[in-house]
């Protein structure tokens, strides 16, 4: 039981990382379907880099390079030439499905060296508990910081404030003085390292390995937590163990012989998004938690 | 010098230019469809090595092409299509789902000859040839079952189709050899090759108990995970002892080359041909231990006493003497299906869609 706990921990955490990212570039009014390329970039990235130094740290950092180098691609169309957000961000994960694979050649069949786990002294001593929560490496404790650094960060900080502005009215951000486009800049930014990190999550822990196309639609996902989660960090944090507990639980069906087809299983993330997103738009229809300019362009530049 | 340099090309081309011609003449052109790439170490791997050995043992007197990452569908179709365009003589195909692709192209071709890897079905121009890889899951299931210390085995298979059904049961028929209390339970992935899956479903296994994992799938993954977590398992294809080297306590390694060999021998010699079989379950070459087809990577990480049982099993294999489906055998929802005495036959083996005693659960429909 603790190591499936465990497993499906590991399992939520890329698309964890990857929804944080894209809240915040939502929450500027900025819509990246971008996700799923970014992450195969940081994936590739974070392999190549482990390859060349041996060293998985420095697999994280080439990833989230990798995540912030490619959303500023998606970021100077958008932002700047304003093309349109949907079509630029299904191209982006396109474009970015086969540059991986072209860049990841040379590294099929290639084994990396994993994340090492980082014990927390005295707290990793608690029975149950501290094997789960404290004795895991060191992008699992990022992640979870990340989601009170965030939600803190939007209540409480003015630059937090700042972006929520931005998202919700830009006109009027425009107006006080704040450069849009540059908060849309630095929040897409910080969406593609997120988003690298959890693709360079996959190859650093989940699975020493590359292979083409290997976040198999979790950017997909990650992109449905955040509306699941009605743009609230915290629960993101509770979709993503739900939808990483799913993933785990049609293998868990199957190797204890229960008598459910895998396939059921396998829809059933996608069955809990349509009905989260039917459910919000049903009871909070006049209390919407979407930013209100999402994927709106700015298109003042005075 | 220079008139004198000019004349002694010339006199050299002229010279040369007789064989050139010939050797171009006498040259073979072979095309082979691969599912991944080479660097799968598994599936693919052991293609490659086949390839190798032809180059070798033909060097100049064969063209070879080589398609990467080819999915199963239409896009294979596409790709077998372009190859015979381009004038190769004999075509590999090395994956059960180019089966269709195969005989459509096939048909277009008619003067082209067509070599479907792992499938059944077989035209004037479409011959099949395949492995009796179930032979190595058997001695398997004989380390398995004297290894395991919780005495679950976790088994990642690919399909449900009848080659990998065969496979497990063959696998459970070598556990129960030697111990009865033993189960195994098996993950469908659902997929050949996927190091993500592959890695997730293996997790899940060690989570759930197993000590001990097989598969029937093409990655090294799930050695590496048994690897970082203290379980034992099996390499598959090809030898993957370098990605797991206190896991892995041998590997089934499949030997494609001496096959290939063999068919591109006949087709430079105008013998080419289907083989005589009836056109139904096998391919009209499936061998195994005994045409080392199939053949087994050193024995590690077991004691000695293990590794005797498990050569003794190969060894009976390989002589004929052990007959892995003799009866009784009973499917493990307690319906007989032969009685002691009786052995079942290949036709038999392809029409597998149950489990015998060992394993748990249901094949899913």
């Amino acid at each position: 039981m603790e190591n499936l706990l465990i497993t499906i921990l590991l399992t939520s955490i890329p698309i964890l990382l990857a929804g944080l990212g894209e809240l915040v570039t939502e929450k500027s009014g900025v819509l990246n379907l971008g996700v799923e390329g970014m992450m195969l970039c940081g994936a590739v990235a974070a392999l190549g880099s482990v390859l060349i130094f041996g060293n998985p740290y420095i697999g994280i950092l080439f990833g989230a390079v990798a995540g912030i180098l490619i959303s500023t691609v998606f970021s100077f169309f958008t932002i700047t030439l304003m093309t349109n957000q949907v079509a630029t961000g299904l191209g982006l994960t396109i474009f970015a499905t086969a540059l991986t694979g072209l860049i990841g050649e040379p590294f099929v069949g290639k084994t990396a060296a994993s994340l090492p786990k980082l014990e927390i002294i005295f707290l990793s001593d608690i029975p149950y508990l501290g094997k789960i929560l404290f004795s895991n490496d060191i992008l699992v404790y990022f992640a979870i910081f990340l989601i009170f650094f965030i939600h803190f960060g939007f209540q409480n900080t003015k630059i937090g404030i700042i972006i929520r502005a931005v998202g919700d009215n830009h006109d009027s951000a425009h107006s006080i003085g704040y450069s849009v486009k540059l908060v849309r800049w630095i929040s897409t930014s910080f969406g593609g390292m997120c988003a690298g990190m959890g693709g360079a999550y996959i190859p650093l822990a989940l699975t020493p390995h590359w292979s083409e196309g290997m976040t198999a639609g979790k950017g997909w996902i990650a992109l449905a937590l955040v509306v699941f989660a009605s743009w609230m960090p915290i629960r993101l944090l509770i979709g993503a163990l739900i939808f990483g507990g799913i993933t785990i639980l049609q293998f868990v069906a199957q190797a204890r012989g229960w008598d459910v087809p895998s396939q059921f299983l396998n829809m059933l993330p996608y069955l809990a998004t349509i009905l989260a997103l039917a459910l919000i738009s049903f009871k909070l229809r006049h209390n919407n938690y979407a930013p209100a300019c999402l994927g709106k362009h700015f298109l003042g530049n005075k | 010098m220079y008139k004198n340099f000019l004349k002694i090309i010339t006199f050299l081309s002229i010279l040369v230019s007789p064989f050139l011609f010939t050797s171009a003449y006498a040259k073979t052109k072979v095309g082979f469809v691969y599912l991944t790439t080479p660097g799968d170490h598994g599936w693919t791997y052991a293609h490659e090595l086949g390839k190798q050995m032809v180059k070798k043992e033909f060097g100049n007197d064969v063209d070879i092409s080589i398609v990467e990452n080819v999915p199963e569908g239409p896009d294979a179709t596409r790709v077998i299509r372009e190859l015979a365009k381009q004038g190769n003589q004999i075509i590999f195909t090395t994956s059960f789902g180019y089966m269709e692709p195969t005989l459509k192209v096939a048909k277009e071709f008619p003067n082209v000859k067509f070599e479907h890897m792992t499938g059944y079905k077989r035209t004037k121009n479409v011959a099949t040839g395949n492995i009796r890889f179930y032979e190595g899951r058997y001695v398997q299931g004989v380390v398995a079952g004297l290894m395991t210390k919780t005495n679950k085995i976790g088994y990642i298979g690919a399909y449900p189709i009848s080659e990998v059904i065969m496979g497990i049961n063959a696998f459970a028929q070598g556990l129960r050899s030697v111990n009865k209390k033993a189960t195994i339970s098996v993950i469908w992935a659902n997929t050949w090759y996927d190091p993500v899956k592959e890695a997730d479903a293996a997790k899940v296994h060690i989570a759930e108990g197993a000590d001990i994992l097989a598969q029937h799938t093409d990655s090294p993954a799930m050695l590496q995970i048994a690897e970082k977590n203290g379980a034992l398992g099996f390499g598959q294809s090809t030898d993957m002892g370098a990605f797991a080297p206190k896991a892995q306590l041998f590997a089934s390694v499949n030997n494609w080359g001496p096959y290939y060999i063999k068919k591109i021998k006949q087709l430079k010699d105008g013998k080419w041909n289907t083989g005589d079989g009836p056109d139904h379950w096998a391919g009209n070459t499936w061998g195994g231990l005994s045409t080392n087809m199939l053949t087994l990577s050193n024995f590690s990480n077991m004691p000695t006493d293990v590794a005797k049982k498990a050569q003794a099993a190969h060894d009976g294999i390989k002589s004929g003497k052990l007959k892995i489906f003799a009866g009784p055998l009973k499917t493990n929802d307690g319906k007989e299906i032969i009685g002691a005495g009786k052995t079942l036959d290949d036709g038999a083996l392809w029409g597998m869609n149950y489990y015998l005693e060992g394993v748990t659960g249901k094949v899913p429909k």
